[in-house]
């Protein structure tokens, strides 16, 4: 890892403004950032600390929940109200990573974890458009078994690791970002985060300077009624090949509203409105299930290795409904 | 005897904790003089920063670069080097330790972002000459083999079990899945920690 120098503003206004430095990056838990400074994908030759600037706690409103972007993912997960009314939330977060992980990753750093692509993970390899912009793609000839099927681009095929942002997607949640000016806005997370196309280097909405303050994340019947699915390589401590949450809003055994999205398939968490579409108004039962999962998959471009990918996104949809309607 | 102060680390360091066992190799014993001094510090550059810790229940006080890991400063500053560097990369798990009671990887943590925090290694979970009741088990249970994962391994279960999560081995095994071990040790892992939770 290459030097750096460490500060710790005493206000938010003096660390947004620090940044405004070249090579300045923010760090809050550090557990991402840090693997990519190991690896020399990330150089930062500032730091600028987080910690105590934002808020990290759980804050339960009359219609929603209010998740502090400071908060550590243990905690959310582990937060009776997250756990009774969102639990594709606490699901999706005690899915991630590691008990010792979830220690140490905050809610904000999780929703901007790089994505866990070998390519661009490894500067080694010199063609990768998300760490070197006009450098090629070396994963679209390479190994891409991991890689995307959905809402990938001729410059990237990489995917959005995190499980968190698949729930928050499903849940309709939104992010309370604070630019270097003061300035506050809140933006969808279905807007937050950027599909490729020939610049896979800007991934979110945010603007220089800018952080991320809060997850909302409206209370509602389909929240109470949902969970997080994930197929992995190995049973736990591993990204997801595909994972899926669902929100599903039963009165008696009709299906009045249901949000899915998808996770380790695209860039960007991936809602599924034709799935969507298929079960709104129909009884909750195995046939409905079954026909909307059999479009989850629609529009997918696998890669040389990852053709597998479109038969499990539709298995995953398939037990993400049948879940939530044993929950 | 010279065996209870016979210690691996002794030997590959050449300190006189090993080399009081030379004797069995039919070398004389070193003075007291001979001791090796203890090793310099790093060079001091204006990054710097002076820290404080918490480290088992010590004051201690150390001058470390930013990049430097608590996992680092550790082993090659405070001489703890119970914990150990396996990926470097938040991978495997070797490296846990507990700061303010809570278990985290120190291969992924600033030691500058440290500062006044109570860290707990492997060195300081034994009270006096009592085990703690996983470190007992573990080794009642034979539960290693190369040992190298082990006070990652320690560490990680004494804090799953005051997390209340050694219900089931099911649950015990989601709960470790942060710490690797390559020789494959884990029914025994698994048991051990079962063990000393009804224990503890």
């Amino acid at each position: 890892m290459q030097s750096f120098t460490i500060s710790r503003p005493g206000t938010l206004d003096a660390a947004t403004a620090a940044t405004a430095a070249p090579d300045t990056a923010f760090i809050a838990g550090g557990t991402d950032l840090l693997q990519l400074m190991k690896q020399e994908v990330a150089r930062p030759t500032r730091l600028v600390d987080l910690d105590g600037l934002l808020p990290d706690a759980v804050e339960v409103l009359p219609d929603g929940v209010r998740i502090g972007a400071l908060a550590l993912m243990a905690n959310v997960a582990a937060h009776p109200e997250v756990q009774r009314n969102y639990r594709a939330v606490s699901e999706a977060l005690l899915s991630a990573a590691s008990p010792q992980i979830r220690n140490m990753g905050t809610i904000g750093g999780n929703l901007l974890q790089r994505t866990r692509c070998n390519y661009f993970r490894d500067p080694g390899f010199a063609a990768c458009n998300k760490r070197e912009p006009g450098s090629g793609c070396a994963a679209i000839r390479g190994e891409n078994r991991l890689l995307g099927v959905l809402g990938t681009s001729r410059a990237c095929i990489a995917t959005h690791p995190s499980d968190l942002p698949v729930a928050l997607a499903a849940l309709d949640a939104s992010l309370e970002l604070r630019g270097p000016n003061g300035a506050r806005r809140t933006v969808a997370l279905a807007d937050f985060y950027r599909l490729p196309g020939d610049t896979p280097h800007i991934e979110t909405a945010l603007q220089p300077g800018e952080v991320i303050v809060a997850v909302l994340v409206p209370a509602s019947a389909g929240a109470r009624r949902s969970c997080y699915v994930k197929l992995r390589d190995r049973a736990s401590f591993e990204f997801a090949l595909v994972s899926c949450a669902a929100a599903v809003d039963l009165q008696r055994a009709t299906i009045r509203e249901a949000r899915l999205a998808l996770g380790g398939v695209a860039p960007k968490p991936w809602r599924l409105p034709q799935v969507e579409a298929a079960l709104q108004g129909r009884p909750a039962d195995a046939g409905t299930f079954a026909d909307a999962a059999m479009h989850a998959s629609e529009g997918a471009q696998p890669a040389s290795q990852n053709g597998f990918k479109v038969k499990l996104i539709q298995r995953a949809v398939l037990r993400a409904l049948e879940t939530t309607a044993a929950a | 005897m010279a065996a209870q102060s016979l210690t691996r680390r002794g030997i590959l360091g050449g300190t006189a904790a090993g080399l009081a066992a030379a004797p069995l190799i039919g070398r004389t014993a070193p003075s007291a003089q001979e001791s090796p001094s203890p090793a310099p510090g790093p060079v001091r550059t204006p990054e710097m920063q002076d820290i404080v810790l918490q480290v088992n229940g010590r004051r201690i006080q150390l001058t470390v670069e930013p990049r430097t890991s608590l996992l680092d400063a550790l082993r090659e500053q405070a001489g703890l080097t119970g914990t150990k560097k396996g990926c470097d990369r938040g991978s495997c798990g070797a490296c846990t330790v507990h700061i303010d009671g809570r278990r985290v990887v120190s291969c992924l943590t600033l030691a500058v972002r440290c500062q006044g925090r109570a860290v707990t290694t492997i060195e300081g979970l034994a009270v006096g000459e009592e085990l703690h009741p996983v470190q007992a088990a573990i080794l009642h249970h034979d539960a290693f083999q190369c040992g190298y994962c082990t006070p990652g391994q320690i560490m990680s279960a004494a804090a799953l079990i005051e997390e209340g999560h050694a219900g089931s081995p099911d649950e015990i095994r989601e709960w470790m899945s942060g710490n690797i071990c390559r020789c494959g040790a884990y029914p025994n892992i698994v048991a051990a920690i079962q063990d000393a939770s009804v224990q503890g």
